[in-house]
């Protein structure tokens, strides 16, 4: 117990990877006992990760359950991790997203020792993104999450999968290859991965930088604006940010559900957590700089992914491109909050992360679960095209009831979740940029429009006759899949203090 | 217990009821309806003991029943939130209590419970010949959840539990809308009422970021103080012209404008006809509409800021004092030219809650409430006396197995005597709502915004609400008279019947409040009447104000108009349809012409959105964003980026790698082989070929030494 106290993080982060090695030694055909092994396997992280959540303290501020290794020592790199406020919710996202979506993989009937596999390893490398601080490990983590993704999407994906995985790794990779280079440029600057280190010495940094011997100096403007742009440019594709999106839609179509619910729900996520953690502490001139910019990509990307999501046919299409919509306010809180720094609006900067953040875990919470239903009705019809559809309520009573609820959520109907993130950052950015918080109001009204029509396409209207001797109904393994997820939008909806309070000590730390 | 516990209680029940009904009890018809009204029935009871601890509160306008608790942690504060019944809280939650009980118990013989189900009934359709119900326990369940959104709405101490409650209703009205979503119009009205309400929605969220911002809380009272409200109305806003107040009100009244259906955006309320009808009468009386109403009733102070009784009004004031005065016209005209029952009912809430705008909108704070709850009761009558009506009529029309409309006036008349109960209740909503004289509410509440809009010289407002109500008595009269009165016009009409009491015990409850709500309210200095009931309401409503709102004095010139109006109106309506006979087209066709069917399409208000709003919009969805901006330009400049480093990558194969540095490489390789080759011949192995050689080769040498160089 001892030893489980003090290595809490180590053991979240490395249990998924030891039990996809595990998986790996099992025999192929022992289909039933890979499942459940990594069904059982993937508990345990979130149960450590409950543990976590319950014994962090949200009234001590920086990083906590600290543990520093050596690692790499020649470049100043070292194993090292821990958990503020703003990573202890990703942490319980993911731990908690990742069970569930192996719980919706029971549809996958080929190769399901590889998939089980990758999708432990997927884990680890999402949860080495939260709880790194030291930016070698962070990049290394992020290209971990990178590659089983690609697997997942490339063979158990739906028909348009090499497409879809193909434009999905070139994008992500065009972002990796400037986040190493700024990654790069930063160690050598500051002769330290480690970003507590960083913090401290970044600022008070004077002396221009030569590279390798070589009869070129640069100087620190120079190295920082690089190294801004190249994160900016990794983080806005990951997230992403209008006009970087194009990926999103079909890697999200095309992937099979569990991969959706784990891409919408998590790996968004980690651009806007690269924002938050690398981009904000590290640059706070340049981002000021550029939040305008910034802010007006995502009110951009708050109105066309919603008109986008209204305009498909096709319904795992339109909740993906709702992932443009939803991760948008994500991002103008963090414009708003990068323009605020340090003036009169910080109280409301302040809001608006805490909104942007939450949005970041309730998006998580929505996205996967829509993704999750639209799974559900795609395992029993072969179909995603909404106008094929209708009157789908009287065959799949309890399916409806659960869609409507998670539609709603999404939608940000006030009691459920998403309503107080959006209502936060709405808040927090109305003083602000107040242009850019009325024009986002309309990308609010079109989030109606679309949940109103994939909610309407499958469920209202007259039956299409080709289901009426289907069984549709979502069966019990689904429906606990979905539970939590739902339990959560609920919990959040009502009382958001439990969650928010952790956030805002954080926030208020890092930004007030 | 304390009053203030009561009342955070009074909405969990219905919630309870909801959850219980979907979760353990949507198999049985009996059980569900049994936790939906019972859970009403508490939350009721709750409701009637606070509001009657809360008369007994001495000046309960400065000490409300009140308490909170932190909610939202921000920054280095927190958001409250928490219940407030002040004097506006608690008549509202009386009224909203007593209808909403009402049509929970009517909604069980409205489904007609106690029937068998007919096996022909699909569910997404109204029951073809009195089964019950397909989906009677989901109408509980979602019953049970609008009325938890409303008196959430009503407890609430602050806006922004407020706007859960409106949000919360506005799904329920999608839901319930849509109750019968097989139908085609009900699944395009339930789109409608929800996309219309959520434009007004999305601005009153602006405003309500707007108003928190600046004033760091979204409480009531901690708004209402007098120094905060003089701060908001002294300081200009982002818009010019218009004081921080000013604008926050405007928009806050954006959301009254969807939720209260006033013009522009009054066009999903008779849409919203096709629920069934306990829902039209939850949405048109007890619950949605009348949120709107309390909505600017509650914001009176930040709308009214910077504004004293006898200046003019201010700009906020005076658009929602012209939208809500040309939303009481206009919609009343609409109405008179309506065949189906629950439409022209539609219509005159619309009118109705003009009035209530408008009020507002002049400053007669109490009026519009008073209206406000008057209107309820007689509305709610209407509406189930109307649901009673088609009952009746779809009743015959299975029995004479006639295929005809229930709900058009056209094929009704003469049922005073098949549904004598529905008649006389049916009457008195009718009178309540036409304003007639003395002994009905609406004539008490309609007279009280007349009077005040003419003692404060707002001329075109009293002309255009004296018209609307002559109108109001016009089409009233022709509903009374098309639907009970003459002889039957169809088979249908003649076999109808009388409801069920679970039915009709709720329609009689309410016509006892649509008569005598009123005498709570009669002016102190009203002839003859006057002072002999104390004008209670004003009393006790005015108290919810900082300073107590002078009453309004009697004067003979808008009471004539509105007795006139009322009974001149009545009086038309009878004498022309009359003796309407079955297949005659109606007697106003001829005399007005074109502008008859001008206000039979509604102005043509559908269309025009249609074409100018919902198809561009849906064109620049589907074509635009998802088709030409994403698919084409930015998939375009991607593929376009592939593309180009493929080119690159065969530009370097095919030039660079393939001639030059495959070309050299294969030229070393290629040319050894080729010398290799090409010597070849002298490796052949024979001993005796290089003896040759060498001999040759000897000859060479010596022959050189020998004889070239001597």
């Amino acid at each position: 117990m001892e030893f489980v106290a003090s290595h809490l993080l180590t053991l979240i982060l490395f249990l998924p990877a030891l039990t996809a090695i595990v998986i790996l030694f099992l025999p192929r055909a022992r289909v039933g006992l890979i499942r459940g092994v990594a069904f059982a396997a993937s508990l345990v992280p979130l149960g450590l990760s409950i543990w976590l959540w319950l014994a962090y303290d949200a009234a001590h501020s920086g990083y906590q359950f600290v543990e520093q290794a050596d690692w790499y020592r020649a470049v100043g790199s070292s194993y090292h991790l821990g958990v503020d406020g703003l990573s202890v919710p990703m942490v319980l996202l993911t731990t908690l997203l990742t069970p569930l979506a192996l719980l919706i993989s029971w549809s996958i009937a080929e190769n399901v020792r590889s998939y089980m596999a990758l999708f432990l390893m997927l884990e680890t490398g999402m949860l080495g993104v939260f709880l790194t601080i030291d930016l070698l490990l962070f990049f290394v983590f992020w290209e971990i999450g990178l590659i089983p993704m690609y697997f997942l999407i490339n063979q158990w994906g739906s028909a348009n999968r090499e497409y879809a995985s193909f434009k999905f790794l070139i994008y992500t990779m065009a972002g990796s290859l400037g986040l190493l280079l700024a990654i790069q440029l930063i160690g050598v600057a500051s002769r330290t991965f480690d970003l507590q280190e960083i913090s401290v010495l970044w600022s008070g940094l004077r002396e221009p930088l030569t590279l390798l011997g070589l009869p070129i100096t640069l100087s620190v403007g120079t190295v920082k604006a690089i190294a801004f742009w190249a994160f900016v440019i990794a983080f806005a594709i990951k997230v992403p940010i209008w006009p970087f999106h194009t990926w999103l839609p079909d890697a999200h179509t095309e992937a099979p559900t569990a991969g959706s619910m784990i891409l919408a729900g998590v790996l968004l996520k980690l651009g806007a957590y690269g924002f938050l953690r690398l981009v904000l502490p590290l640059y706070p001139v340049e981002a000021k700089t550029y939040a305008g910019a910034l802010g007006l990509l995502a009110v951009l990307a708050i109105i066309f992914g919603a008109f986008a999501a209204w305009g498909q046919e096709d319904f795992k299409r339109l909740v993906a491109y709702s992932s443009v919509n939803h991760m948008g306010f994500v991002v103008l809180g963090i414009a708003a909050a990068a323009y605020a720094r340090g003036t009169l609006a910080a109280p409301d900067a302040v809001i608006a992360l805490n909104g942007a953040v939450l949005q970041m875990f309730n998006h998580g919470l929505s996205a996967a679960g829509m993704f999750l239903l639209v799974g559900v009705i795609y395992d029993r019809t072969h179909t995603r095209d909404l106008r094929s559809f209708g009157g789908l309520f009287p065959l799949a009573p309890v399916y409806g009831g659960i869609l409507i609820f998670t539609s709603m959520a999404s939608l940000g109907l006030p009691g459920l979740n998403g309503f107080v993130s959006e209502f936060l950052v709405v808040r927090g950015v109305w003083p602000i940029f107040t242009v850019y918080t009325a024009l986002a109001m309309i990308g609010l009204l079109v989030t109606g429009a679309y949940i109103m029509r994939g909610v309407g396409m499958v469920l209202h209207g007259p039956l299409n006759p080709k289901w009426a001797d289907h069984s549709l109904e979502i069966n019990r393994r689904e429906i606990a899949a979905i539970g939590p997820l739902m339990a959560l939008m609920l919990w959040i909806g009502v009382w958001p203090a439990w969650i928010l309070g952790v956030i805002n000590k954080t926030v208020l730390h890092l930004f007030g | 217990m304390r009053p203030e516990i009561l009342s955070w209680l009074i909405p969990l029940p219905p919630i309870l009821s909801f959850f219980l009904i979907v979760l353990f009890a949507h198999r049985s018809n009996r059980l569900s309806h049994t936790i939906a009204v019972g859970a009403m029935l508490i939350s009721w009871a709750l409701a009637m003991s606070v509001f009657i601890l809360a008369l007994s509160v001495e000046r309960l306008g400065e000490h409300p029943l009140a308490s909170s608790i932190a909610w939202l942690p921000t920054a280095g504060t927190a958001l409250h939130i928490g219940v407030l019944i002040d004097p506006l809280g608690a008549v509202t939650l009386f009224f909203v209590a007593w209808t909403c009980l009402a049509i929970f118990v009517y909604s069980v013989g409205y489904h007609n419970f106690g029937s068998p189900r007919d096996n022909e009934d699909v569910p997404g359709l109204p029951p073809r010949a009195g089964g019950i119900e397909p989906m009677y326990a989901r109408f509980f369940a979602f019953i049970s959840l609008f009325a938890f959104g409303m008196l959430t709405l009503v407890v609430s101490d602050n806006l922004l539990t407020l706007f859960i409650g409106w949000e919360i209703m506005g799904l329920c009205s999608y839901l319930l809308i849509g109750f019968w979503y097989a139908k085609e119009s009900a699944r395009k009205a339930m789109v409608k009422a929800f996309m219309t309400t959520r434009v007004g929605d999305v601005f009153m969220l602006l405003g309500l970021a707007y108003l928190y911002s600046v004033t760091g809380t979204l409480s009531y009272r901690a708004i209402f103080s007098g120094p905060v409200l003089e701060r908001l109305a002294a300081s200009p806003s982002v818009v010019a012209g218009l004081s921080i107040a000013g604008l926050i009100g405007l928009l806050l009244f954006l959301g009254t404008v969807g939720k209260s259906a006033q013009w522009p955006l009054h066009v999903w309320l008779p849409d919203a006809m096709e629920g069934p009808t306990p829902v039209s009468a939850m949405i048109h009386a007890a619950t949605m509409v009348s949120a709107g109403v309390y909505l600017i009733l509650r914001f009176f102070p930040l709308i009214t800021a910077g504004w004293y009784e006898g200046q003019a009004l201010t700009p906020t004031m005076w658009v929602i004092a012209a939208i809500g005065a040309f939303t009481a016209l206009f919609a009343a005209t609409i109405a008179v030219t309506q065949n189906d029952i629950k439409r022209v009912l539609a219509y005159s809430t619309i009118s109705q809650l003009g009035y209530m705008v408008a009020a507002v909108g002049i400053g007669a704070f109490v009026a519009a409430a008073f209206h406000l709850i008057t209107h309820a009761f007689f509305k709610a009558l209407l509406f189930l006396g109307s649901g009673s009506v088609i009952h009746g009529v779809e009743h015959g029309a299975h029995a004479t197995h006639e295929h005809i409309d229930a709900n058009d006036m056209r094929n009704m008349g003469g049922l005073r005597r098949k549904m004598p109960i529905t008649f006389w209740a049916f009457v008195a909503g009718g009178l309540a709502l036409s304003g007639f004289p003395l002994v009905t509410a609406g004539f008490w509440s309609k007279d009280e915004i007349l009077g005040h809009a003419y003692e404060t010289g707002q001329v075109w407002v009293f002309g255009a609400l004296v018209l609307a109500a002559l109108l109001t008595a016009l089409y009233t009269g022709r509903q009374i008279t098309l639907t009970f009165l003459g002889g039957p016009r169809s088979s249908a009409a003649e076999h109808a019947r009388e409801s069920v009491p679970t039915m009709t015990i709720p329609l009689v409850i309410l016509a006892v409040f649509a008569v005598g709500a009123g005498w709570l309210g009669i002016a102190d200095d009203f002839p003859v009447l006057g002072g002999v009931l104390p004008n209670w309401f004003h009393a006790f409503v005015g108290g919810t104000l900082l300073e107590e709102p002078a009453a309004t004095h009697f004067n003979a010139v808008p009471v004539l108009a509105s007795v006139l109006a009322a009974l001149g109106g009545l009086f038309l309506g009878w004498l022309v349809y009359r003796r309407v006979r079955a297949e005659q087209a109606d007697p106003l066709v001829g005399p007005l012409g074109p502008v008859y069917t001008l206000l039979q399409r509604k102005y043509y208000f559908d269309e025009l959105y249609s074409f100018a709003f919902v198809r561009p919009a849906y064109w620049f969805a589907e074509t635009f964003t998802s088709r030409w901006l994403d698919r084409v330009v930015i998939d375009g400049i991607l593929h376009g980026i592939g593309r180009f480093a493929l080119r690159v990558g065969s530009f370097l194969r095919n030039v660079i790698d393939l001639p030059i540095i495959n070309g050299s490489g294969d030229m070393v390789g290629e040319g050894v082989k080729r010398g290799g080759r090409g010597l070849r011949w002298i490796q052949t192995g024979r001993v005796q070929f290089y003896l040759v050689v060498g001999l040759l080769f000897a000859g060479l040498v010596l022959s050189y030494t020998l004889a070239i160089r001597p």
